[in-house]
């Protein structure tokens, strides 16, 4: 028994620092080596400042922008700190909203986003995208239906041509990998720094 | 659903099948002691730590030496998890400044993490420091899914073997799985996540300021290493609190079915490596057959569900589906798909929110938990479970026609009955047990964030999914208090160790038992008859099981749903 104990100890130790230190640690050197982006978190950078990540989706309420699916994350209270409060798109703590399926708070929630976005564009169905909480809360992307709703908005508020918008929706809508993985969606973040390029 | 999405859904099952036969044939060779081509660097390794660890590998166990082996590997494992997490503050490795992990957290964490569980009730981001991710996190990761194989090889050996008294040695099955099948494929499969653009740094958090010109911290780490392995060993703890819906964590629609992918690779190849060694590959195809079964109805089920959405978002005018919880990148259906594949394993990795699912649509990965993950199931576990309940199913298929049954040329006598029964009684045991006492306990209701059925469901959820060892929640339940906690890790710790125990027993039982040819007689465990009366055994077994649990919360809902009720 007392033999068994010391091999369980020893291989234990040893197993643990092959998978718990050498692998992760030699993983990160490898990787900064052949992908140093992604491995850094595919940061973006405009004028020497980082603006964000291309994976991670960030809150946008000004109308000159597209705006991203309602985000369900929080942040502790600064008042109490057992308590959290709503912090949109906190990258520091993801998460969902939870709410099941016939959850009145998750009605309630979904039809004011509805009767919003009616009355900002009654001529298109609203996506259901727009309306409904990513699992995550960092979602980077919306669909493309969900980028063309609110085309209107922005060329207004940019006072630039619906067309020239529309177009660069277009450009920045990616398809499904090989034609059949996933779904075709918008970055948002990357839109909108081509918006804010494209109107300079 | 679409075509696009059936393809998808057809393509993932031809990959596994494919995947299955060359798997297993290289684990095959490693489990019985082979050269492999790896052997040149990894030998002297491998031969390092018997060397260290005075293990004679030329030596094999006897079935209680081989378990209690496995034991005290898991007490030395948890301890090193508490006490990481403990003393997380005053260790190296901590950018972003995390204090001590409390005590009840501590525990839950470690138990979670040792029994291949990885039930998060930790926050990962906001709550672990980098060192306890790597050292802690992702070594458990590797170890417990390398004890889940080494066990199922040992109950294949019981079946394999004649009239012997040990069934492997423990630290060499530990070690060679680490090294030649873990290990190998988490340094490719880490690179790829890496291209997709999953993080791997042991920088700070990163602060960024948006377009908009607020502050935005984002959390970054070695995730990519922890993600390989999290996935490959069926074991599911998030490095980040939203787990593989997190972008960084499964950035694309091809990480993601990669990510499928890998999560039944093993253990589809593990009813190949029984196959071979039990002298007959078409036996671990008639298991591969039984699993397949389940699973694709399992898929029918969410995918649809999932896809017609709910009434309530139809009389809001809202087509495409049920998109609460779900990513745009991945959609209905690798939403949907990967809901089930997570809890046929054992794995417990999400991409979507399972508590946002339809009420249906979240009943299926319910059902594959309480079934025992028995479809593929988690590397080791599943195969070890789906033999448990073959062995009944031959049982039965004796008591109709009054022979003793035989399964691969060993009697399937009355010890080994009741191993089987004791590993399926003590799961329901354990998940309905507690699910009864937290719904009349006021503290532990208060934890649901959902009222009516759903709130129910959650808690139901819980404990079958610790209870499972499966680690995937309905994350709505505020699961870190001391009352889920203390009584999660029980279920955790039961549901794995008394499952284990038994199997292991009737390996020893097995092992020593004289292997018999087949008669004219004997029922034949290779066809379609063979498959059905698996299928039918599990379902009528689990049926009887939950199916009360179940009219009170997801098929109450499901109906409330449909009228147009909310709560």
């Amino acid at each position: 028994m007392l033999r068994e104990i010391r091999t369980a100890i020893i291989v234990l130790a040893l197993l643990a620092l092959i998978t718990g230190l050498a692998y992760p640690l030699a993983m990160t050197a490898i990787a900064g080596a052949i992908f140093p982006k992604q491995a850094a978190g595919s940061l973006i950078e405009r004028d020497g400042k980082v603006v964000g990540s291309t994976l991670i989706g960030q809150e946008f309420q000004d109308d000159k922008y597209f705006h991203g699916r309602p985000s369900a994350t929080t942040a502790p209270d600064p008042a109490d700190s057992t308590k959290t409060v709503p912090a949109p798109y906190n990258a520091a703590n993801s998460g969902g909203s939870n709410l099941g399926p016939t959850s009145k708070a998750l009605n309630d929630r979904v039809k004011e986003d509805v009767d919003k976005l009616k009355a900002e564009n009654p001529s298109a169905a609203v996506p259901i995208d727009l309306v409904t909480t990513s699992a995550s809360g960092l979602d980077p992307d919306i669909s493309p239906e969900g980028a063309l709703f609110q085309v209107p908005r922005v060329a207004r508020v940019r006072n630039m041509p619906e067309d020239r918008v529309r177009a660069l929706v277009t450009e920045n809508t990616k398809g499904r990998v090989a034609g059949l993985l996933g779904e075709p969606r918008v970055n948002v973040l990357a839109l909108n720094l081509a918006l804010d390029a494209a109107s300079k | 659903m679409t075509a696009i999405g059936w393809i998808h859904i057809i393509l993932y099952c031809a990959i596994i099948a494919a995947l299955a036969k060359p798997l297993g044939w290289y684990m095959t060779r490693v489990f019985n002691g082979e050269r492999t081509f790896l052997s040149p660097i990894l030998r002297p390794v491998e031969a390092g730590i018997y060397w260290i660890g005075g293990v004679d590998d030329r030596r094999e166990q006897h079935w209680l030496t081989y378990t209690v082996a496995m034991l005290l590997f898991h007490v030395g494992g948890a301890l090193i998890i508490y006490a990481l997490m403990r003393l997380q503050a005053v260790l190296p490795f901590n950018p972003a400044g995390q204090s001590a992990v409390a005590e009840d957290l501590s525990f839950n964490t470690a138990i979670s993490f040792i029994t291949n569980t990885n039930w998060q009730n930790y926050g990962g981001e906001s709550t672990l420091s980098y060192l306890v991710q790597m050292l802690g996190l992702t070594h458990q990761n590797f170890l417990s899914a390398a004890t889940g194989i080494a066990l199922a090889v040992a109950l294949i050996r019981g079946f394999s073997r004649s009239s012997m008294r040990t069934i492997g040695n423990f630290w060499v099955d530990v070690t060679r799985c680490t090294l030649y099948v873990l290990m190998p494929i988490c340094v490719v499969y880490t690179l790829f996540l890496v291209w997709q653009g999953i993080p791997q740094t042991l920088g700070a958090y990163v602060d960024a300021t948006t377009l908009e010109g607020a502050k935005q911290t984002i959390a970054v780490g070695p995730v990519a290493s922890q993600v390989a392995i999290k996935i490959l060993g069926t074991n599911g703890g998030g490095f980040f609190n939203a787990n593989a819906a997190h972008p960084f964590e499964n950035p694309t629609a091809l990480s993601n079915f990669v990510q499928m992918i890998s999560i039944f690779a093993l253990g589809a190849a593990l009813t190949n490596v029984f196959g071979r060694m039990v002298g007959n590959q078409k036996q671990g195809w008639a298991i591969l057959g039984v699993m397949g079964v389940l699973f694709i109805a399992g898929v029918a089920v969410t995918y649809w569900a999932e896809a017609n959405g709910t009434t309530a978002l139809h009389a809001l005018g809202l087509t495409g589906g049920n998109m609460e919880g779900k990513e745009v990148r991945f959609g209905i259906v690798a939403s949907s798909l990967f809901a089930v594949i997570t809890t046929s394993a054992s794995c417990g990795a999400v991409n979507a929110m399972h508590d946002s699912f339809t009420a249906l649509g979240g009943m299926i990965p319910l059902i594959n938990i309480q079934l025992g993950e028995i479809i593929v199931g988690g590397v080791g576990a599943g195969l070890y479970g789906m033999l448990i309940f073959v062995v009944i199913s031959i049982f039965v298929a004796g008591l109709m026609v009054g022979r003793t049954p035989e399964y691969v040329g060993k009697k399937i006598e009355a010890r080994e009955v009741k191993m089987a029964m004791l590993a399926i009684l003590v799961l329901p045991l354990m998940y309905l047990g507690w699910t009864a006492v937290a719904v009349v306990y006021p503290p532990a209701v208060a934890s649901m964030a959902n009222a009516g059925p759903h709130g129910f469901t959650e808690v139901l959820y819980a404990y079958t999914s610790q209870t499972g060892n499966n680690g995937s929640a309905f994350a709505g339940l505020t699961g870190n208090t001391f009352f889920y906690n203390l009584t999660g890790a029980v279920a955790m710790f039961v549901g794995r160790f008394f499952m284990i125990v038994p199997a292991m027993a009737m390996a020893g039982s097995l092992a020593g038992k004289k292997s018999i040819p087949p008669s004219a007689g004997t029922l034949p465990t290779t066809g379609g008859l063979f498959v059905g009366l698996v299928v039918g055994v599990v379902l009528i077994i689990g049926g009887l099981t939950f199916f009360p649990a179940l009219a009170l919360g997801p098929i109450v809902e499901q109906l409330a749903s449909n009228a147009g009720t909310l709560f």
